[in-house]
């Protein structure tokens, strides 16, 4: 199971679960959402159509200006046989204009989950930029994508982060993917069984997979 | 340097009312990463930043800051001025730029970490 998260876009989600059709991959929606705070807060989603409803939301508040490929990399929208469809032109790497909170109401209002993105991490990680959870934030798991701990992370900004906790490599690039995992004892692969095992219902659970599997 | 000396050369903005302005500021540090700010800021400080998130309001209040000045003509949300209100935790705002504000402090004597 992959999640597919562009920055502030999910416009290649619906090729990649074309693409694995008939394969046992299972492509959960997501979005790697901007605030702007600048945190990164990453949104999973059950459907398309949820998906692009956020991004609907979420390109109304993106910050103006035209994506420059030199720096940041072509934006293509393909299908599923890896064809370039079109070019996304906007600044996808730029915030939007909705606070965290904002940010994580959006995501609930299209039935996500929303994760406080790799939390350990200086660059664009909440911690970070606003020092500790923001208080009544209703975040429903917290990310790890280093080697760090939790337990760590708590440590180091002397807070305790009682949220459960996923583990995943943010994979900018292919070779990342799976170089951080976790292990869902769920029913089937589904956005519902995640949201159950997160909250360890009915024998449910999620943890993260060994400290580094590189 | 007095909190009441520096809203006057400066021309800030009060925006929250009720605060203890003719305290003492002991320094001025200027960051928008809110964990920095923690690590490196100290007790009586005058905080720069483009932030409007009411966890500024908290690290003010942790940190035991003189104030928090908002630039770039940004408004705190209302959760931000009701936290500072509750607490009483200066906030100001300004139109200028970090770089503007931060420069005129300067001018006007204000170091960090300046001992008084």
């Amino acid at each position: 199971m992959i999640a597919i998260s562009d920055h502030n876009s999910a416009e290649n989600v619906e090729a990649a679960i074309a693409a694995a059709d008939s394969t046992s991959l299972t492509i959960i929606p997501g979005m790697e959402i901007t605030s702007s705070e600048e945190v990164h807060i990453l949104g999973l989603f059950d459907s398309v159509t949820a998906a692009q409803g956020v991004q609907k939301v979420i390109y109304e508040h993106l910050n103006p200006g035209q994506n420059n490929e030199e720096f940041f990399g072509s934006q293509y929208v393909v299908d599923k046989d890896d064809y370039v469809i079109s070019e996304n032109k906007r600044l996808l790497i730029g915030a939007t204009d909705l606070s965290v909170s904002e940010v994580v109401e959006t995501i609930h209002k299209f039935s996500g989950l929303a994760v406080a993105a790799h939390i350990d991490r200086e660059r664009f990680g909440l911690l970070y930029q606003l020092g500790f959870l923001p208080e009544g934030l209703e975040l429903d798991a917290v990310e790890l994508t280093g080697n760090s701990k939790l337990s760590e992370v708590e440590e180091k900004f002397r807070c305790s982060i009682d949220l459960p906790q996923i583990c995943d490599s943010d994979s900018h690039f292919l070779d990342d993917i799976g170089r951080r995992t976790t292990e869902f004892l769920v029913e089937a692969p589904t956005l519902s069984e995640i949201r159950l095992a997160l909250k360890g219902i009915d024998g449910r659970w999620a943890r993260c997979r060994g400290e580094n599997h590189a | 340097m007095k909190l009441s000396d520096i809203i006057d050369e400066l021309g800030l903005a009060v925006e929250v009312e009720d605060c203890c302005l003719d305290c003492e500021v002991r320094g001025c540090y200027l960051s928008d990463i809110l964990s920095d700010v923690m690590a490196n800021s100290g007790e009586g400080y005058l905080w720069v930043t483009i932030h409007i998130h009411p966890n500024i309001t908290a690290v003010a209040q942790f940190k035991a800051l003189a104030g928090v000045v908002v630039v770039n003509g940004r408004n705190p949300q209302p959760e931000t001025l009701k936290k500072a209100e509750e607490h009483k935790i200066p906030i100001f705002t300004t139109d200028l730029s970090s770089y503007e504000i931060a420069g005129r402090l300067y001018a006007a004597g204000l170091r960090c970490k300046s001992e008084c």
